[in-house]
């Protein structure tokens, strides 16, 4: 339930941190891997050793740029790297080599949806900016201040991250939950980064304030309040909601909100103060001296743009224009190897609703159940293609295909090859199927006469005694038409 | 025949050829250290064995390979600020006391593969900090020309050891003036580089903007056999640039008929010891005798430099400076929580000039005052980049003392933190403007050498080598001390 301030607007901006998936690091030639043994993948200069200098990686820029050109934002040719400075021991140098005014990418916008996949807003994003990531602690206790000691594992600190900041224009938790899950579906598209928000490797901080209706000032000027290191979707619409009301409450009161950061405790779903004003950082950013501007050739921009795979707003219309519910299309839509293996299935089969009902429904179930995706499904979308073809072609019932796919899955066998070994085929030839009609009618005589006599229910019976007598392979709907068929005759005088 | 009279060109042809050992060359500079230290203090740490052993390579290997290398056998005094994999680096500072690089500087790389051999680490002002080596941690080092003076900073123990001839030939890094200003002091030759031409990877680095490694030497010639070795472009150097490197010692003698020199009126007169002045003009006046026009010039904004220079290199420092903080690798002092842990660690390790520079830097940088001094700053830097460039479009090169005075007394200055900053003023500006600048000795006055500054347009390193040995030619030197102590 979204909170909420009466005689205020809710102001929300969020800034979203996501480590790029590259081969080095962004200043170095170490690996960017996640879950090695601490400190293993270190070199003299993510270690911070005197003398060294960072070398930008370009698989970095061109992945940074392509999110931004993926985001609708502006790529400047010229973009410059500034040194963001505090102390802490995660943070090798004393500052961290970050972009302050001239970020790489700037002034996008992306769409929002409703969890039914309906249109809800537009959200301005202002920018995004490539920098480093810094290592980790792990304390020998529980926090900093009384633990008996702290581990710096150096592995993360030079990993590229972007950090994508959008306009404050987001309204309750909610929306916050949606604007992620966009974001999150379109960087998933560009292959970016692993975007597992549990590991670390996307990450989000919000700002909230409230405006007080008819509020002429700038929003500068409102007290706002950043909360940091949310780690879940779930945690950031929980921490904005707590937080609304939290300020809300203290308003009503006619205390005042003060301008700090605090932090989300997941266990009581509450936000607590981190740092006020006074102890802000003064983070004292100055143009990074060790390296050039970063120039982009404009063909290069425009190539990357060119370059881009279509996008989730494109592919959502194409799904509706192709007959798929918003709800179906939207849940595809999240998932860009779900796109690629309806894609591929709908091309082999001809028709896209089926191949969605049955990727959304049995399919969906089994790669559940199987821990698996769409990119490793042990059926392959040609595969499921079959399937739906043997149904039209009336070789299989509904119900038959479900057993089918189940097989295919399990064993990785072709729908041709698991319909042969299961024997499950459907008797659709007429003349096979009348003679057992007949003989179900023949036997049921009184229920023949209910159905006669009105009784509609009276038919699911005598369909059901067919289906018996044919171990379930009789065609369904040629058993229903030859029934209503011989059962509209007239009444043949008994013993005539 | 005495190995310490070989200039670097001919030792190293001599070793090519066999006709004397690389080995025998390390010893005859390592007796000569062993006489000159009790009395100079050039070297924080000498590394005979690595030296040794380094000789002996060389000796061994074949004539093939030998004929590769342009500086065989001789013997290089590297400034302990530049990082050599396997030796102790303290940049003259308690904070790094200990510390091993596992790693080696780029022009260490560059050094070793053209066959010289690195004698030892040269002391310095802390974090090159200084303009006369006695802000080093551990000692003073001593004008080899008169041992109550200092030899100049920061590059005082590189300087030093040239001069006393415990070292060919020296590495030293100029900031402000860290090369040229000892050179002048010491005479010897000392040559900034263009910002870019010389790769920084490994210099442990004090203003990263500014910062250049550049060669210290007897000669001329010796200084462009160096630079030829060091300089280059580096993939581990995003600042260094990718300029073709000419052979600076093969053109060094191809004459420069009518060259015009532009003599800065902003940089004599007030401020200028009469003496330092006069020295300097008579090598003009000798070098216009020669055919070089003297054109007269302003530089405008160079009132502003020493200021503009104490806002941008403290930044940068405070901010270089953060790394030392007892976590990874250096002093690390006993503390119950972190922020005792840096405060403990940074107070113990650093000294009185580096922590009056990082307070100044840190507050030029700081929220309301940026604007007001870092960026103000950055602008005078174009307005002074925007002087030589006007001048260059009349001149060749500009010509002014390197020093506004001769060495000075140890301890003379070192409690006047503004006066001893004035020892910059006529070098700061090439940093400033990224430029080359040469120092070399134009005369001699009360027995102290004089250096006569060259400053050229942008990788003009070349034309610079070839106007030095001008005035090299026209300047008559005493003997080197370490002559006359031998006498
Ligand atoms: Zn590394």
């Amino acid at each position: 339930m979204a909170a909420k301030a009466v005689g205020y607007d809710v102001i929300i901006g969020l800034e979203v941190h996501v480590e790029l998936k590259t081969r080095t690091k962004l200043f170095c030639g170490c690996e960017n891997r996640f879950g090695a043994p601490p400190n293993s993948l270190t070199c003299p200069v993510c270690l911070g050793l005197p003398g060294v200098l960072p070398v930008l990686n370009q698989e970095a820029v061109a992945k940074a740029a392509r999110a931004g050109l993926a985001l609708g934002c502006t790529v400047r040719e010229i973009s410059k790297f500034d040194r963001k400075q505090y102390f802490y021991p995660d943070l090798p140098k004393g500052y961290q080599i970050s972009q302050y005014d001239q970020p790489l990418c700037e002034h996008g916008q992306l769409a929002i949806y409703d969890g039914r996949g309906n249109y809800v807003k537009t959200v301005r994003i202002r920018r995004i900016h490539l920098e480093e990531d810094a290592g980790k602690l792990n304390h020998l206790g529980q926090r900093l201040s009384d633990a008996a000691g702290s581990l710096v594992d150096l592995n993360r600190a030079g990993v590229p991250l972007i950090e994508i900041v959008s306009e404050p224009d987001l309204s309750s938790g909610e929306e916050a939950r949606w604007y992620l899950n966009a974001l999150r579906t379109v960087l998933s598209y560009l292959d970016i980064s692993d975007l597992r928000m549990e590991e670390g490797s996307m990450r989000c901080d919000a700002n909230v304030s409230l405006r007080p209706h008819g509020w002429a000032g700038s929003l500068g000027d409102l007290p706002r309040v950043e909360i940091k290191n949310l780690n879940s979707l779930r945690n950031v619409e929980r921490a904005i909601d707590y937080e609304v009301e939290r300020q809300a409450t203290r308003l009503a009161q006619g205390l005042k909100i003060e301008l700090e950061t605090r932090g989300f405790d997941d266990v009581s779903g509450r936000t607590y103060s981190q740092r006020s004003k006074e102890e802000a950082h003064d983070y004292r950013y100055f143009p990074e001296p060790d390296l050039p501007p970063l120039r982009l050739e404009a063909a290069q921009i425009a190539a990357w743009a060119k370059a881009l795979p279509p996008l989730p707003d494109r592919v959502r219309e194409e799904l509706k224009a192709a007959g798929l519910e918003a709800k179906d299309a939207e849940i595809l839509v999240q998932d860009p190897s779900a796109v690629a293996y309806f894609r591929a299935a709908w091309e082999a089969y001809g028709k896209a609703v089926p191949v969605a009902n049955w990727m959304l429904s049995d399919l969906a179930r089994l790669l559940n159940a199987a821990k698996r995706g769409y990119g490793d499904a042990p059926v392959p979308p040609a595969e499921l293609a079959a399937l739906l073809t043997q149904i039209d072609r009336g070789v299989l019932s509904g119900r038959m295909a479900k057993e089918v796919l189940e097989a295919m899955f399990e064993r990785g066998e072709s729908a041709e090859a698991a319909i042969r070994r299961l024997g499950v085929s459907q008797i659709s030839d007429e003349g096979r199927i009348r003679q057992e009609v007949e003989a179900v009618i023949g036997e049921h005589a009184k229920v023949v006469e209910d159905f006669r006599a009105g009784k509609e229910k009276a038919l699911a019976f005598l369909v059901g005694q067919v289906m018996k007598r044919t171990r379930g392979q009789a065609n369904p709907e040629v058993v229903n038409r030859l029934l209503r068929e011989l059962l509209s005759e007239p009444v043949r005088p008994s013993g005539s | 025949m005495n190995l310490l009279e070989l200039g670097a060109a001919a030792l190293a042809a001599a070793v090519r050829e066999g006709e004397v050992s690389a080995r025998q060359a390390v010893e005859a500079y390592i007796q000569q250290v062993q006489a000159s230290e009790p009395t100079v203090g050039a070297y924080l740490r000498l590394d005979e064995a690595g030296a040794r052993e380094q000789a002996e390579r060389i000796d061994q290997a074949s004539w093939e390979e030998r004929r590769r290398w342009p500086l065989a056998g001789v013997p290089v005094a590297v400034k302990d600020n530049i990082v050599m994999e396997g030796m102790e680096t303290t940049a003259g500072s308690k904070i790094l006391s200990g510390w091993v690089p596992p790693y080696s500087a780029t022009v260490v790389e560059r050094l070793v593969a053209a066959g010289a051999i690195i004698l030892g680490k040269t002391n310095l002002d802390e974090f090159a900090m200084g303009s006369s080596t006695e802000f080093s941690a551990y000692h003073p080092t001593y004008n080899p020309w008169d041992p109550g003076r200092v030899p100049g900073g920061s590059s005082g123990g590189s300087a030093a050891a040239v001069a006393a001839g415990s070292a060919l030939v020296a590495l030293g890094s100029d900031t402000g003036g860290s090369i040229r200003q000892p050179a002048a002091y010491c005479g010897v030759v000392g040559l900034k580089p263009t910002y870019g031409r010389v790769s920084r990877y490994g210099l442990i680095a004090f203003a990263s903007s500014l910062d250049q490694i550049g060669p210290l030497a007897r000669t001329v010639e010796d200084a462009a056999l160096l630079l030829e070795v060091l300089a280059g472009v580096d993939a581990k150097d995003a600042t260094s640039v990718d300029e073709p490197v000419p052979p600076y010692r093969q053109h060094l003698d191809q004459p420069l008929p009518g060259l015009r020199i532009g003599v800065p009126a902003e940089y004599f007169g007030e401020g200028i010891d009469p003496v330092v002045q006069r020295t300097v003009e008579a090598a003009l006046q000798r070098l216009a005798a020669g055919g070089a026009q003297l054109v007269p010039i302003s530089l405008p904004h160079t009132p502003y430099a020493i200021a503009t220079y104490y806002l941008i290199a403290p930044a940068e420092a405070s901010s270089n400076l953060a790394r030392y903080d007892g976590i990874r690798f250096g002093l690390r002092q006993p503390a119950s929580d972190l922020t005792q842990l840096y405060e403990s660690t940074r107070a113990a390790g650093f000294g009185v000039e580096v922590k009056r520079r990082i307070l100044l830097g840190t507050h030029v940088l700081s929220a309301g005052y940026y604007d007001a001094y870092y960026l103000r700053a950055e602008k005078v830097r174009t307005l002074i980049r925007q002087d030589f460039e006007q001048a260059f479009a009349h001149v060749d090169v500009v010509a002014t003392p390197t020093t506004p005075d001769l060495p000075f007394p140890l301890g003379s200055r070192s409690d006047d933190p503004l006066r001893m900053y004035l020892s910059d003023v006529c070098t700061v500006t090439s940093n400033l403007a990224g430029l080359p600048a040469i120092s070399v000795p134009c005369g001699w006055a009360e027995g102290l050498p004089v250096g006569l500054q060259l400053i050229g347009p942008a990788f003009s390193e070349d034309l610079l080598l070839r106007a030095a040995r001008m005035v090299e030619a026209v300047t008559e030197r005493p003997r080197w001390p370490w002559q006359r102590e031998e006498a």
